[in-house]
């Protein structure tokens, strides 16, 4: 008996039943990683088997809720990948300096941080006042704290080295207040910045952006579906504007790659042609 | 029992992929091990080797640059191709998706690492199940010994450094300890060692160095 083939199959069914029952659809993600989450996920629910958990998973809010905090991970950080936040400091804003505003969005942006950490580059760059973001995710647990802007100060130290090595221009110490062991950002961080749920399985797209940034959210999507994220994308930018993934993700291989060409070339920046 | 039945097991089936785990002393065991391999090595090798999360590429082009095979760092969906060589990317969990492309992940670290030994070994168990040879080389953590436990509990085949050998001797050490290891060999040894294994599964004699499950 191959027991690992009959946890495939629980598996499977698990995925149809949660999208039947409620919408959510995560039957085209990379099977190697949301079987690991699945697998945590069971060891930490107490249920002995996928198929014991799907009874109650789809009679249960609750538990599908849990599910789904442990099938979408959000790591992220302030800064994360400095090389590629100096980049869109100094190849991407002069672009968008061009406008008299512009309009970004952050497709998974999950507590926040990434968008934090663009509100800082704008501001220091002149651009306060000139622009919208819209950041999104999935799982509104994270985007009620995106929404808060409250970090653990222990975090404080390494987004500070992120935001140095990013081309910072002033203290990072000016962007938050800290106050027993966290940080809350400044109000000046969160006016621009609308928090939103959106699931890039299912919904539409967000019209004229000049800057889409999606960055670790594809890696976990099977071919199907990071084809359908990149149409989105595609139909919500505007000709000339720019599309930014995580550093090992490439547009080399997809449909979309020849109406892009890569600005600065290991960090994954695109900028979609004109025409 | 269990080992019983992956040795036949083993022996059955053609090998599909090689996955090595490394950690300190890396760059001089990976030099040595994929060094000695000729162009013409059939299979693909996938290695995790521990590495700080802001490192660049250096790694992959230093091992291209000394060896007949082809070494890269992997990007996510590459296709896994026979006689290359890929490396797990700093900050990134490398994993093999069921049709035989790579994935890469941001999750948490796991095993204390990022890129993490353990994560390779676990999902490609699950892909190539007795196609796999896992190798555990030097290393001071213990991350990759439930990774190979569970490549022995598929069917595959597990070999690790002679903890004498290692630079690092706890990873090797763990491993033996996690599972009943195949063979545990010195670096000089395991290119030969793979080159054996692969023309010819199953018909060298295994060490009774590691521990019964
Ligand atoms: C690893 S985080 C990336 C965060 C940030 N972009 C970064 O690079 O640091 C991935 C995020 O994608 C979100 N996500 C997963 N599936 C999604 C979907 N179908 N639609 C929207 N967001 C999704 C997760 O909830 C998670 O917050």
């Amino acid at each position: 008996m191959k027991t690992d083939d009959v946890e495939d199959v629980e598996i499977h069914l698990l995925l149809e039943g949660v999208q039947r029952i409620y919408g959510y659809d995560f039957r085209d993600y990379a099977d190697a990683s949301i079987k690991r989450r699945l697998t945590h996920w069971l060891a930490e629910s107490g249920f002995e088997t996928f198929s014991q958990a799907q009874a109650q998973l789809l009679r249960s809010r609750s538990v599908f809720e849990s599910l789904l905090r442990g099938i979408t991970v959000n790591v992220t950080e302030m800064f994360r990948d400095p090389a590629f936040f100096r980049a869109v400091r100094e190849q991407v804003v002069p672009f968008l300096k061009t406008y008299p505003f512009v309009k970004i969005w952050h497709a998974g942006c999950a507590t926040g941080e990434e968008a934090y950490s663009m509100a800082i580059l704008l501001n220091e760059e002149g651009m306060a006042g000139r622009y919208r973001m819209y950041a999104t995710d999935i799982n509104e647990a994270v985007l009620q704290k995106a929404s808060e802007g409250v970090m653990p100060i222990a975090e404080m130290q390494r987004c500070t080295r992120n935001y140095q090595k990013a081309g910072g221009r002033a203290s990072f110490a000016d962007y938050y207040t800290a106050r027993y062991d966290r940080a809350m950002l400044t109000a000046a961080l969160k006016k621009d910045i609308v928090f939103a749920p959106h699931n890039l399985a299912v919904d539409g797209e967000f019209g004229e952006m000049n800057l889409v940034l999606c960055r670790n959210v594809m890696i976990y999507f099977k071919p199907a579906l990071k084809e359908r994220c990149l149409r989105l994308f595609d139909s919500s930018l505007l000709p000339g504007g720019f599309l930014c993934l995580g550093l090992k993700e490439t547009l080399e291989r997809r449909k979309m790659g020849d109406r892009y060409e890569e600005l600065a070339a290991p960090l994954r920046i695109y900028r979609k042609r004109y025409g | 029992m269990d080992s019983v039945d992956s040795a036949s097991a083993a022996g059955a089936h053609a090998f599909r992929a090689v996955a090595i785990g490394v950690s300190t002393g890396g760059v001089h065991a990976l030099q040595k091990l994929l060094g000695e391999l000729p162009a013409t090595f059939p299979l693909p090798i996938l290695i995790v080797q521990h590495i700080s999360a802001d490192a660049d590429s250096g790694l992959a082009k230093l091992l291209n640059d000394r060896c007949a095979l082809r070494v890269k760092e992997a990007d996510e969906q590459d296709e896994i191709l026979p006689g290359t060589v890929y490396l797990a990317p700093p900050n990134y969990h490398l994993l093999v998706e069921c049709d035989g492309f790579l994935a890469l992940s941001a999750d948490p670290y796991v095993s204390f690492a990022r890129p993490s030994v353990d994560v390779l070994f676990e999902s490609a168990a699950a892909v190539f199940g007795p196609g796999l040879i896992g190798i555990v080389l030097t290393g001071a953590n213990f991350d990759g010994s439930r990774g190979l436990k569970t490549i022995k509990q598929r069917g595959g085949v597990a070999i690790v450094q002679d903890p004498a050998d290692a630079e690092a001797r706890q990873m090797p050490q763990a491993a033996m300890a996690a599972t009943r290891v195949d063979y545990v060999v010195a670096l000089a040894g395991m290119a030969a060692l793979l080159q054996q294994l692969v023309a010819r599964p199953g018909t060298i004699p295994r060490d009774k160095n590691g521990r019964d499950d």
